[in-house]
């Protein structure tokens, strides 16, 4: 289900340009949530330059993202990993027919340990 | 009557695939003044030159417009030849048809339709072409180098083999730069100063080699051949002849706070100082902001203590004047400040150092005499992290954009080195790419992987804390898609190098031009690597991009063989193409004298006849037309168009807007 719109969609929303990522790793380096992640921040910026939809919008680590920014922060290049991060977080949201979450939403998808920076950042919402 | 020549270079296919040569040669051939057109393989082949003479005197050519690639690359092959033929070099004009016309274009019709048009318009600035004579002036036979890092002493040694004279300027008490403080030099771990210092000693010993260390650049003029700069000496408040460098001085000076920064600050010195052992001059300084004497006027040891009897307290700067031929700038570099990157920790913890501090702590006349202790209790570091590119190849506005070529490198010697005298110590590279391009490099690199146990990881720092006393490295290892966290004794950051500040003020000085990150501008990337736009001034080392020694050391008897080129020379030919004056129009007002970048526009007060018998006294602009450039900056500036460029006129150049604008 490649979907073209999507993609086009999540470099959009993310404001970033994967491509001048050069690999370096220090997104990964310095994430405090890494543990956490099953993606980690700088393979977020790495599948979204290959076009590797699926995983992106099969990734779990879209919940466990704290949206502390230090990646975006250390970036030497310029890229924005938790920004692409949460342009991934924004296009499932949608594409499960809602835009954004609702504060009815958080109860049964909320875990204890889930940092309030996160619910913050999930309430932005994305009209069409 | 004109007779005007054409000819059509096909350069191979690169302007014939893209432009109909045959359709040019019949089109201007309807041009006015033409009276001959022919198009070739390559114009600029002995051959395509031999049409070219043969024409001229067959047809008694009084102009020659070729159409082929950029002047830049064959401007001046063709002037010869012309010249060769009997025809002023300046009656030839190039149409660029290959970079702006068929290189740029894809339609056959297109590019052709602007070729024609481009060599139209050569055509008609032809028809206002004046034959040109260019000037000659002599050559000052000496040069001066800026600067006396390893670049410098190269350039000066070299030149002075060449027989010329030659003075290095150094703003520091001694010659040296920063190699004299490195303590190995890679690919082949020679002690720097083994090498170093017997150059240094060949420089003083040199009779053609004048050493002003100590010194700046006060200010610059003239042009190549006959540059006349001012320098000043500063006050070293120790006579430099009576000096014998014994060291008494250092040791009876009660004040000792002042930042040792031949040691990168990592310890201190006394008010009065020699840099450094085998330093050249081996003469004191005396730091006026630690000295007391110059400071509250109580002391006076050094001088009660000095057997030469050389401490002068009441020394001045001194400006001294000096005439040069060319001028070598090798400006050297320095490693960024720190104070962006916060995530290294490196304000913070002792232990948090850089390459070079590091440098100083392994050298024998280092702060710690060789023995590697760490900075902040003095104990041998039993784990060592390394970190490469800190502040290189970052676009994000925290620290360089361009990759400072040396840390790869200089980083697997600091691995090696240590590994090799520690053997007990535990050594890791975090890197992003390792780059070793070069000569036995990628090899010295893998030896400290493969030999000496290295662990490289793949990936960056993503900060450094420290915990009851450890410092905790936490950094991405990619290839495990991992996040790492190694307990280190002591961090140290392969820092980004950047041209010594010093130079913005000297390209000013010069009027070279600089780039974004501070560094000078050669004349071309490849085929004039240590020339600047600004003839007679050469670069070498670190203040033109980063390199390391190897690549400073041929690109300083490189710019040295520039330098012998010219002084070798009894005269220069002036580029005729420069700008004049009409004194009958000119008002005084001097705007050109203000944007002349080049100084060679003055005000002279002549006097004119006004009719009747009478005369009358008015400035008006003169141009030394060895020093003018012919930029045109003053011709654009000049609110009465009494400026105009030979070559180049107004009258020319509106011919030339005519001939594009004719359909």
């Amino acid at each position: 289900m490649v979907n073209k719109n999507e993609l086009e969609n999540i470099n959009r929303i993310s404001g970033t340009d994967v491509k001048k990522c050069m690999k370096c790793g220090k997104c990964s380096g310095r994430c405090p949530a890494f543990t956490e992640m099953d993606i980690k921040p700088h393979q977020f910026v790495s599948y979204l330059a290959q076009g590797k939809l699926d995983k992106l919008l099969n990734s779990k680590a879209i919940w466990n993202c704290l949206s502390c920014m230090a990646c975006v922060e250390r970036c030497p290049r310029g890229v924005a990993p938790a920004n692409v991060i949460e342009a991934v977080r924004d296009t499932v949201a949608r594409m499960q027919g809602k835009d954004g979450i609702s504060a009815n939403d958080i109860p049964p998808i909320v875990e204890e340990l889930l940092p309030q920076q996160l619910l913050v950042s999930a309430f932005r919402k994305y009209k069409k | 009557m004109q007779r005007i020549g054409v000819f059509i270079c096909h350069c191979g296919t690169n302007i014939a695939a893209t432009v109909d040569v045959e359709r040019v040669t019949e089109a201007v051939k309807k041009e006015p003044y033409v009276v001959f057109a022919q198009n070739y393989q390559y114009m600029c082949s002995e051959n395509g030159q031999q049409l070219i003479k043969t024409a001229i005197r067959e047809n008694k050519l009084t102009g020659v417009v070729v159409c082929s690639c950029s002047p830049r690359m064959h401007e001046a092959t063709f002037r010869k030849t012309a010249e060769e033929a009997g025809l002023n070099p300046y009656l030839v004009e190039i149409a660029n048809i290959r970079e702006q016309c068929s290189w740029i274009h894809k339609d056959i019709e297109e590019a052709t339709e602007k070729a024609i048009v481009l060599a139209r318009t050569a055509i008609a600035k032809l028809t206002l072409n004046k034959p040109l004579i260019a000037g000659e002036t002599g050559v000052t036979k000496r040069a001066l180098i800026i600067g006396g890092g390893i670049a410098g002493i190269q350039a000066a040694l070299d030149i002075a083999d060449a027989g010329y004279e030659v003075d290095i300027v150094e703003k520091r008490p001694t010659i040296g730069g920063r190699m004299a403080q490195l303590d190995k030099t890679f690919p082949t771990l020679d002690c720097a100063a083994c090498i170093l210092t017997p150059k240094m000693v060949d420089c003083a010993q040199n009779e053609k080699i004048n050493m002003f260390t100590y010194s700046e650049i006060e200010e610059v003029k003239g042009f190549v051949g006959n540059f006349k700069v001012k320098i000043r000496k500063k006050a070293r408040y120790v006579d430099e002849k009576k000096c014998t460098g014994c060291g008494v001085c250092m040791a009876n000076c009660p004040s000792k706070k002042g930042l040792n920064e031949f040691n990168m600050d990592l310890n201190n010195r006394p008010a009065i100082y020699i840099p450094f052992a085998q330093a050249i001059p081996n003469v004191a300084v005396i730091d006026p902001e630690q000295c007391l004497k110059l400071k509250t006027g109580k002391c006076g040891l050094c001088q009660m203590k000095c057997g030469a009897g050389a401490i002068d307290y009441t020394q001045k700067d001194e400006i001294v004047e000096r005439e040069y031929g060319a001028i070598v700038v090798a400006t050297g570099f320095r490693p960024i400040k720190l104070d962006n990157f916060n995530e290294y920790g490196y304000a913070d913890n002792k232990d948090v150092i850089t390459s070079l501090e590091l440098e100083r702590l392994m050298n024998a006349a280092g702060p710690t005499k060789g023995t590697l202790l760490r900075p902040s209790d003095l104990t041998h570091p039993k784990v060592i992290t390394f970190i490469q590119c800190v502040g290189s190849r970052d676009v994000s506005g925290c620290g360089k954009p361009y990759c400072s070529k040396i840390c790869c490198m200089y980083t697997a010697k600091h691995a090696m080195l240590i590994r090799e005298k520690y053997p007990d110590t535990e050594v890791h590279v975090f890197y992003i790419d390792v780059r070793t391009p070069g000569k036995n490099y990628d090899e010295f690199y893998r030896r400290a992987v493969e030999q000496y146990n290295v662990d490289y990881i793949k990936g960056m720092v993503g900060k450094v804390y420290n915990e009851n006393g450890k410092l905790m490295v936490q950094g991405s290892n990619l290839l495990d898609n991992e996040q790492i966290t190694i307990p280190s004794d002591l961090v140290v950051l392969a820092t980004a190098i950047e041209p010594d500040p010093s130079v913005r003020d000297i390209a000013t000085k010069l009027t070279i031009s600089i780039d974004t990150n501070n560094f000078l501008t050669e004349a071309h990337a490849k085929l004039k690597p240590v020339e600047c736009a600004t003839a007679g001034v050469f670069l070498a080392g670190v203040c033109q991009g980063p390199k390391d020694v190897p690549e400073t050391v041929s690109q300083a008897s490189a710019a040295a063989s520039k330098v012998i080129g010219l002084l070798a020379k009894d005269k220069l030919k002036g580029n005729p193409c420069v700008s004049h004056c009409d004194e009958n129009t000119c008002i005084g007002c001097s705007q050109c004298e203000q944007v002349c970048p080049y100084g060679a526009i003055t005000y002279e007060e002549k006097e004119f006849r006004i009719g009747g018998g009478k005369t009358e006294k008015r400035r008006v602009a003169c141009v030394n037309p060895a020093v003018c450039q012919g930029c045109g900056a003053c011709t654009v500036t000049c609110p009465s168009g009494a400026m105009d460029i030979h070559g180049f006129s107004f009258e020319q150049i509106n011919k030339e807007i005519e001939a594009i604008c004719k359909r």
